[in-house]
């Protein structure tokens, strides 16, 4: 029962990835699916149109969300030639079950900022003004790794957060931000600059006690593997290095 | 009569089910069950008993069923009235009325989330003159019941409107005759004639609070044993630890299993 | 009659109804007509499910309902309706159903169970007082239905043909309880069996196309119908007319289009109708003989006509053989088919199957139709 059960699900997930990654390519293209973290979407999608205009005839299918998300259906046999997590622990699981091929790189960091409503109405300037009473405070779950960060930061500060809710994704915490149902929430840097005008971010120095890395890998599996190992050193690259600056993301 | 004929004779009889009915059914029927059973097939078993009686676990589930009985109880007080003035009323326009309180059904859950947050979030219609008199809903238990209230109430309307039809207004006007005013016949004799179709609308008002999560995370947020009820652990588990989540999920099924198998079980065996 | 306690002087535009209707205090009224007719109407008038567009409901000089917008609920009327179907409340056994009424009077719970139990006692069906409706027949639902009527002790009780639900078995039973707690009381019932106007009624009202056709006592109007609807109640053979000539004694005649002139007698006590005044023939089909028409009687009495047979109806030991009568004999020559100006007049002669078997009757068939003029009653509308 079990095993026509989980070979049943696993017919599912296979069959629907290709849905996910897009269509088919036209004959005599090559194409690359790449699974990457929520946060990564913006700059990605760049990324991968330049790295298509360098590789005349290689079409780039992103897919993207949540990076554990992205790990399990990895895998379940999923068909990415290259992961990209916004975490290490995540690409920890996947490495560590010999899905990578060769080691995980990391290509960019990204740190913790406050995001409050444009203006900063409550006028604040650093993490000991989050416990204000009163101040309706938003951050991601313990669970999750933008709730772990933001614990981190808060022990190195050494003050007692009291959230009004622990949001299961850091976007959650931006959308409460931006609805004005808090006041305040911990999210990164790079949230902050892709909701335009929408928050505004302070920035708070015990931030760099918790970075968080996101390492690229080929995969095992990959169709492509030269092309795979080729997309994950362009992300690394000098063009790549830029787009990701533009959007908030630290060197590694 | 061939109406009334048991079931168990039935089987012998003539049925008029054309035989290719049964491979298509079966695999409608197959797609239904085999999910849930996914989640059997997963569990963590050695450890289920501690998964699911962690302190998170457990303030999850007692939040999800005083929540769901009291969006239920909510749902009790408007709706009943509201099948009443859709099934009976003659005013115009209630027509369109009818397809409006039916947009729950319909509209995603986030949808229906971002809805309530535009009209009772802190900056929303009516929020911001809630917000003047000092009274906060988001990020509070009370969210959480609204968010349900919201999603189940078209379920128990539907449901009670139907029987309402179905029953039709005869015995009421008896009753007026025998001198029995609206309100002393909606009690005596509308409730207990409705009673079954009540039950059932009940009941799947229950489940559809007990499995809300959408609106809930959007109007009210997650915190545990405010806002986090189990639909939403599960999903913050799932990230974190994996089996945690499964045997969750388990739990969840169990809940509804139960209450689903309580309000129809005990009819199909009549 | 002193005024009524029940008035109906209503209209309602929409059913196209408009209508007058009296119940004396104590009085039993038949409400008789075919479907269409208004009955429903008028008792959703009287009930107050229905609002009138003009006139009003009137009951012992409270105004119930008028065109003006004066309204009383049908739960302060104190008119009860009992339907065609018991319509018993499912959910509650025998008593409870009949004690539904003083509990909404606003009777203490033993003293409405104490009256129910009075009532059912009254209509004998104290041993059904623990069963649930579905546990009834039609006839026990029925007499527990009147019970619980009773007990709201209404002024006047409505009652929309009690028996149409009943089988054959249960109705009599039910007919002479209905008989006993009548007595007595205002009521309206809804029928269309001349035995229940006879048992239950002191009056019959007819409503034909949403208007008072005719009324009067009970008896003096199913002998002599002035309307074709009571006539066809009665069982009796109408036609309609004018007086042409009122002769020696009480014989007279009447000039009926299609059938010429029909001879016969204005009954004892009843005023002869003028010449020319509009006046009815009636007579009973059992008072008709058929002939084929190449044995047309010698010395044949006055009123014979030229029918074509359209249908045979056997009723127990007869047979009703209903006709479209032609002309007059005499009026046209013999063996011509019967081509009578204007509209054909429906007559209805009975035989028995005997004679109807030797006469080889059969639909289509020619014959001749005769009636003697004393049996011819005659009378103005």
């Amino acid at each position: 029962m079990k095993r026509a059960v989980s070979a049943a699900l696993a017919a599912l997930v296979l069959s629907t990835a290709p849905l996910l990654a897009g269509c088919t390519p036209p004959s005599g293209e090559r194409s690359l699916t790449v699974f990457a973290a929520a946060s990564l979407r913006q700059s990605f999608t760049e990324i991968g149109e330049a790295f298509e205009a360098a590789h005349p005839g290689v079409r780039v299918a992103l897919n993207v969300a949540g990076s554990s998300d992205l790990a399990a259906q990895i895998a379940q046999g999923a068909p990415a030639d290259v992961f990209a997590s916004a975490d290490t622990t995540t690409m920890d699981r996947v490495t560590g079950a010999g899905l990578a091929d060769g080691d995980a790189a990391v290509f960019a960091t990204n740190v913790l900022t406050i995001a409050v409503a444009p203006g900063n109405p409550d006028g604040i300037t650093g993490l000991a003004d989050l416990s204000l009473p009163g101040l309706r405070l938003v951050q991601c779950a313990p669970q999750v790794p933008c709730g772990s960060a933001a614990q981190a930061a808060a022990a190195r500060a050494g003050v007692d957060l009291a959230p009004v809710s622990e949001e299961p994704t850091v976007t959650d915490v931006l959308g409460k931000v931006i609805s004005g149902e808090a006041d305040a929430g911990l999210v990164y840097v790079t949230d902050v600059r892709g909701a335009g005008g929408a928050v505004e971010g302070v920035a708070f120095p015990e931030s760099a006690a918790a970075v968080n890395r996101y390492p690229i890998a080929a995969l095992r599996g990959a169709r492509e593997p030269e092309l795979a190992r080729e997309f994950a050193a362009f992300v690394a690259g000098a063009e790549a290095r830029k787009v990701l600056e533009d959007a908030g993301f630290g060197a590694p | 009569m061939l109406a009334s004929a048991r079931p168990d004779s039935q089987a012998r009889g003539f049925t008029g089910l054309p035989r290719w009915i049964w491979a298509p059914a079966a695999l409608g029927a197959l797609f239904v069950v085999v999910p849930p059973a996914g989640i059997l097939a997963r569990v963590d078993w050695a450890d289920f008993v501690l998964l699911v009686t962690s302190e998170s676990s457990l303030a999850a589930l007692r939040l999800s069923l005083g929540t769901a009985a009291a969006s239920t109880a909510v749902v009790l007080l408007l709706g009943v009235p509201m099948a009443m003035a859709l099934a009976r009323g003659t005013l115009p326009g209630l027509r369109v009325l009818r397809a409006l309180v039916l947009l729950p059904l319909v509209l995603p859950p986030v949808v229906g989330g971002l809805a309530l947050l535009y009209t009772f979030g802190r900056l929303g219609l009516v929020g911001r003159w809630l917000d003047v008199l000092g009274v906060q809903l988001a990020f509070s238990t009370a969210a959480v019941v609204m968010a349900q209230a919201f999603v189940s109430l078209p379920f128990l309307v539907v449901s009670l409107e139907g029987a309402l039809r179905t029953a039709g207004g005869r015995y009421e006007a008896v009753a007026a005759t025998l001198g029995a005013s609206p309100t002393h016949a909606f009690r005596r004799v509308t409730l207990p004639l409705v009673l079954p179709g009540l039950a059932s609308g009940l009941v799947l008002a229950f489940a559809r609070s007990l499995g809300e999560f959408g609106a809930t995370l959007t109007f009210a947020g997650s915190l545990q044993g405010v806002t986090r009820t189990l639909p939403l652990e599960v999903y913050l588990q799932r990230e974190a630890d994996p089996d945690a989540a499964v045997a969750l999920a388990l739990l969840l099924v169990a809940v509804a299993a139960a209450v689903v198998g309580l309000a129809y079980g005990r009819r199909g065996l009549r | 009659m002193s005024a009524p306690l029940l008035a109906v002087d209503a209209g309602v535009a929409a059913r196209g109804v408009r209508l007058a209707v009296g119940v004396g205090d104590g009085e039993t009224v038949a409400i008789m007509g075919p479907n269409g007719a208004g009955k429903s109407t008028l008792f959703a008038l009287c009930a107050g499910l229905l609002r009138p567009d003009d006139g009003g409901v009137r009951l012992g000089g409270r105004v119930l309902a008028d065109h003006s917008g004066a309204w009383v609920p049908p739960h302060r009327r104190g008119i009860a309706l009992l339907a065609q179907e018991p319509l018993l409340f499912p959910h509650l056994n025998a008593l409870e159903n009949v004690a539904f009424a003083p509990r909404a009077a606003g009777a203490s719970r033993r003293a409405a169970r104490a009256a129910a139990e009075r009532w059912l006692a009254e209509v004998d069906a104290s041993d059904l007082a623990a069963r649930r409706p579905g546990e009834l027949s039609g006839g026990q639902a029925q007499r527990v239905a009147i019970a619980r009527a009773l007990a709201a002790e209404p002024r006047v009780l409505l009652l929309d043909e009690p028996f149409v639900a009943l089988d054959v078995a249960a109705a009599p039973a039910l007919r002479r309880l209905l008989r006993r707690v009548l007595a007595g009381r205002t009521a309206l019932v809804i029928t269309h069996e001349p035995l229940d106007a006879h048992l239950l009624a002191d009056r019959v009202v007819v409503l034909e196309s949403g208007r008072v056709a005719e009324s009067g006592p009970t008896a003096e109007l199913l002998e002599r119908p002035r309307s074709r609807f009571a006539a066809g109640l009665a069982g009796l053979n109408f036609v309609a007319g004018r007086s042409t000539a009122v002769g020696s004694g009480n014989a007279g005649r009447l000039a009926v289009e299609g059938l010429g002139e029909v001879s016969g007698s204005v009954p004892d006590g009843v005023a002869a109708p003028a010449d020319g005044e509009e006046a009815v023939a009636v007579f009973r089909p059992a008072d008709i003989a058929v002939f084929r028409p190449a044995d047309i009687p010698h010395g044949s009495p006055r009123n014979s006509w030229r029918a074509t047979v359209q249908e045979l109806e056997p009723r127990g030991v007869q047979v009703r053989v209903h006709c479209e009568a032609g002309p007059a004999l005499g009026a046209v020559p013999t063996g011509a088919v019967p081509t009578g100006a204007g509209q054909p007049v429906r007559l209805s002669a009975d035989l028995t199957p005997a004679a109807a078997a030797e006469l080889d009757l059969a639909p289509g068939q020619p014959v001749v139709l005769s009636v003697k003029a004393a049996a011819v009653s005659l009378y103005g509308v």
